[in-house]
């Protein structure tokens, strides 16, 4: 196979090591005089869109900012729970950046860029500089130092973390820097602004429609350059642990216009969650990978057992995963963890009243760790009450305010009974391809963190989502940017009169002004959660070929319904939650069939991508390297019409086997 | 529907900030006491709909209590009636069938109302742009463990960072003021030794903008505190009194 001449990943020559370092030493510059005339449109404030706007108004680059929320502080990166890698190898344990590099292309099943994840293991320890420097409160050791701990695919502790708020901290140090630009009038900031399309220019990406969600008036601003990032897709599904606001439409957009999407299918089911309770659900809820540390995941050994979890006895109990991968037990990968659960519950194994749910248990975590305390007290004989007690304490320091959340949510204790958890839709490895400098098929239009398809391959390791978004933002587009800009400098200012911009703002309208005029019966909300149920019976967890056909047609026939019978209240003139609610579904109606028509086109199992004509005897993914090592990037030829483009992946630094954590 | 619970709701709607607004009753009949607060709201939203009626605005994303978007005042309290309980989390079964239920924005001159629940915190980012952070540009920074932070420390300035900027400080304050808030950045800061360079300047503008804002004065009545779902602690208002007032002793810069 070769890479199609549509492609053009731009990867720096030489070995990998020397790649990045001889890139930047050797990438154009753009003079500080001219940094000032130069404008960049930034779609995002999470920890990608945040990082970049805020270092990019530093080296002198005019920006301007964006986001749906009523403040860049919301974005979703701000829910990020566990933690964040950085081969800093501060516990003296092996790591290295190759390492990290090694387990980053392994955990995403070999379809990962080598050049782009060496990049990112290389810049991983100076974001942890950057966020101490920026008074981020990561945990600490009582020596003064930074505490380590270990997440899913991965035999080394190199997760830096501030209690199960990790994406909190982080986000607000970024913030502060964006907020410290834009008191300095470097950046300027659009909060509850949605960015509605990208207006292209002979080629060239030169700026944006947004619909200011307040007064609904849309807006035209031009820019050198445009950043997506606008963070992940996982909302298509209906639940997901997303914020609810979390959306495709700006990458979308910005497909439809001439950006190729990246592995579309390529979704991430995290395997602890709060399971499903009702129909009245809006959203799923994560329990952080973090707690695989110390919580044992369980089933009961008998079929259909409907004691209560701690009344089953030690020797009834089923440690699958201890049992089956013995090498990294409870912290295998997030893909190995969730189809184990999805087979024990589907094999009638499962608990609680759904039956869809496992125990993460943490009754021994809480006996080792009281144990610990005792000892380090120099008290030998302390009774059971006690130790228990210590060990709780322990544990709620490290994963209390997960724990608080658990009870508010489902009313029990975890402090006393095991967790009921089962895997939802987490995270979207696919997005907007771009090539080596971030940059997607369409010129000067960039896209960063989730929103990109480009450093997890099939499967995300845990703590590595923040990783990137920070990685792209602090230290990748900063020097690939000039990449480009240094040849726009004699463009001079982008008039927002030109053609481009008014035809372009005129179909937002009259999209807008569409949905409004349906006044059908049915609420968007309710073809939102028809979408996902599809998305989720036949493209979610396990898929075949047959469910993806019929999903096709499902979603082809939803989104004609959609057209002709939604219902939007209120006008496009002011404040309306609901319509930009069915402006993003009816996005989301259409990447759902790109999803499909993705994994149906990927013959085999790979990361997150499980299909189940191809798997090993153990039920294990069964990948086809032969004639699937490549990443699908797809063209958008207008009336959900696509072409595929493929790009091949070599792998030159590491030997490619079968992915085994036992 | 699952749930048996039947409750009077009685909200806000106004149309925007520059008209006025008032209560408007609904019904809404079988509510489950696993459903949270703002699931509710989405099934009398739905309901709206499908009655042709405009579904009432509210502001939320996370819905895990984490993004500070939501706000609403319910039956006389910020997010309700449960302690360090945001309203994103507060489940139905914290209500009993029959119950009626008042649910308002947030009231204060600082935040207008945008519209029926929503309001305007943009002062919250501009007191945050006046000095809530460290001027740290990227690439900038030694390794991260060459400066140890005693745990101590490192823990008490994530105590203080764990707050949401929903403004529930703001609007059980009988005067309005911004102080819990404003405190709890300047606390971080103030605890870690990356913070000490820009320590005193830092507090002399953020207070200074927050009094732009036209947020009130602290009266020290702890309510903001008592009503944080974050369970900030008053004592970063005494810290944050104790930098004021050592700035301005020794600078004259604002
Ligand atoms: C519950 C949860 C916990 C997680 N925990 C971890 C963890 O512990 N470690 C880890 O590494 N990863 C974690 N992740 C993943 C990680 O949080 C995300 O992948 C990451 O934060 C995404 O960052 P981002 O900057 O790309 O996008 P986001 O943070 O999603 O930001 C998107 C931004 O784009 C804006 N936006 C979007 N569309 C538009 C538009 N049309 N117009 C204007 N603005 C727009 C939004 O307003 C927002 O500002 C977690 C994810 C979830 C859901
Ligand atoms: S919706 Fe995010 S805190 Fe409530």
């Amino acid at each position: 196979m070769a890479t199609s001449s549509r492609l053009d990943a731009k990867i720096p020559q030489g070995p990998l090591e020397t790649k990045w370092s001889k890139f930047r030493s050797s990438v154009p510059l753009v003079n500080p005089a001219n940094k000032r005339n130069l404008e960049i449109i930034v779609i995002g404030t999470g920890l990608a869109g945040a990082s970049a706007a805020a270092t990019l108004a530093e080296l002198g680059y005019k920006v301007k900012a964006f986001c749906f929320q009523d403040s860049p502080r919301r974005a979703h990166s701000i829910a990020a729970q566990g933690g964040i890698n950085a081969a800093k190898n501060y516990q003296n344990d092996g790591d290295s950046i190759h390492r990290l590099f090694y387990d980053t292309v392994k955990g995403g099943d070999y379809r990962a860029r080598e050049a782009n994840v060496h990049r990112l293991a290389e810049v991983s320890g100076s974001i942890i500089d950057q966020c101490v420097a920026q008074g981020v409160p990561f945990a600490r050791e009582y020596g003064g130092l930074l505490s380590n701990r270990s997440f899913g695919g991965v035999q080394v502790q190199r997760t830096f973390y501030a209690a199960g708020q990790t994406g909190q901290q982080l986000l607000l140090g970024a913030y502060s820097g964006l907020q410290r630009q834009v008191g300095m009038g470097t950046v300027q900031m659009y909060n509850r602004h949605e960015m509605l399309d990208v207006v292209v220019i002979d080629g060239k990406c030169r700026g944006i429609i947004a619909r200011n969600l307040i007064t609904g008036e849309l807006e035209r601003h031009a820019g050198h350059a445009v950043l997506l990032c606008s963070g992940g897709y996982g909302n298509v599904f209906y639940l997901s642990t997303n914020a609810l606001g979390s959306n495709v439409t700006a990458a979308w957009k910005a497909h439809k216009r001439g950006a190729f999407f990246g592995n579309p299918c390529f979704t991430q089911i995290h395997p602890t969650c709060i399971p499903v309770s009702g129909e009245h659900q809006s959203k799923l809820t994560l329990m952080s990978e973090s707690l695989r540390n110390d919580g044992r995941i369980w089933v009961p050994k008998a079929k259909n057992d409907n004691r209560p979890g701690n009344e089953i006895p030690e020797e009834e109990r089923d440690y699958y995963l201890e049992r089956r991968y013995p090498a990294f037990g409870n912290l295998v990968p997030r893909d190995i963890a969730s189809r184990a659960a999805k087979e024990r519950c589907d094999a009638g194994y499962g608990v609680g009243t759904s039956k869809l749910a496992v125990y993460l248990d943490f009754a021994a975590a809480v006996q080792r760790y009281g144990r610990a305390e005792a000892n380090k007290n120099n008290i030998h004989n302390a009774s059971d009450v006690d130790i228990t007690l210590w060990g709780k304490a322990v544990v709620k320091e490290k994963y209390g305010n997960l724990f608080d959340m658990y009870k508010q949510i489902t009313g029990e204790d975890p402090y006393e009974v095991p967790m009921r958890i089962y895997p939802a839709v987490h995270y979207t490895m696919g997005g907007l391809w771009v090539d080596y400098n971030l940059m997607t098929t369409v010129p000067g239009l960039y896209s960063l963190g989730e929103a990109n398809f480009s450093d997890h391959g099939a499967n995300r390791l845990g703590a590595s989502a923040l990783m990137q978004g920070l990685a792209d933002g602090y230290f990748v587009i900063p020097y690939t940017i000039g990449a480009y800009l240094a040849s726009e400098i004699r463009t001079g200012k982008i008039s927002t009169d030109h053609e481009a911009f008014v035809r372009t703002e005129k179909e937002v309208k009259d999209r807008i002004d569409r949905l409004l005029s349906i006044q059908g019966k049915t609420s968007p909300e309710t073809f939102h959660r028809r979408l996902g149920k599809i998305m989720w019976d036949k493209c979610g967890m396990a898929r075949n070929e047959k469910g993806l056909k019929e999903a096709i047609a499902e979603i082809r026939q939803l989104r004609e319904e959609f057209w002709k019978d939604v219902k939007v209240m209120g006008t496009a003139g002011y404040f309306n939650p609901e319509l930009d609610k069915a402006n993003r579904i009816a996005d989301f109606m259409e990447l759902g069939e790109l999803m499909c028509i993705d994994a149906l086109d990927r013959n085999e199992s790979c990361g997150g991508h499980f299909r189940e004509e191809y798997q090993t005897e153990e039920g294990e993914a069964l990948r086809d390297d032969e004639n699937y090592m490549y990443v699908s990037a797809w063209e958008n030829l207008g009336n959900n019409k696509w072409e595929l483009h493929k790009e091949e992946l070599v792998y030159e630094n590491i030997k490619i086997a079968q992915r085994s954590y036992k | 529907m699952e749930g048996n619970m039947n409750l009077s709701l009685k909200v806000w709607r106004q149309s925007n900030k520059d008209t006025a607004g008032g209560f408007e009753n609904y019904n809404l009949d079988s509510v489950s006491p696993d459903m949270s607060f703002l699931e509710m709201f989405d099934v009398l939203n739905e309901k709206l709909v499908v009655e042709g009626k405009e579904p009432i605005a509210f502001d939320h994303d996370c819905r895990e209590g984490i993004c500070g978007s939501c706000a609403m005042y319910i039956n006389g309290r910020p997010h309700g009636p449960l302690k360090g309980v945001t309203t994103c989390q507060l489940h139905m079964r914290s209500f009993n069938d029959g119950d009626t239920i008042v649910v308002e924005p947030w009231r204060a001159k600082a935040f207008p109302v945008l519209k029926d629940l929503v309001v305007d915190r943009d002062a919250f980012d501009r007191i945050m742009s006046s000095g809530g952070f460290i001027s740290v540009n990227t690439g900038n920074a030694q390794d991260a463990n060459s400066l140890p932070v005693p745990k101590e420390a490192a823990d008490d300035a994530f105590s203080a960072a764990a707050c949401i900027a929903c403004g529930a400080c703001v609007a059980a304050c009988k005067n309005a003021s911004a102080m819990l808030f404003v405190s709890a950045k300047i606390s971080q800061l103030a605890l870690l030794p990356q913070g000490q360079a820009e320590r005193s300047i830092r507090a002399e503008k953020m207070v200074a903008q927050m009094d732009a804002e036209g947020f009130g004065a602290c009266t020290n009545t702890g309510a903001c505190s008592a009503e944080c779902p974050k369970e900030i602690s008053m004592s970063n208002i005494a810290r944050m009194n104790r930098e004021y007032i050592g700035a301005k002793f020794s600078s004259t810069a604002v």
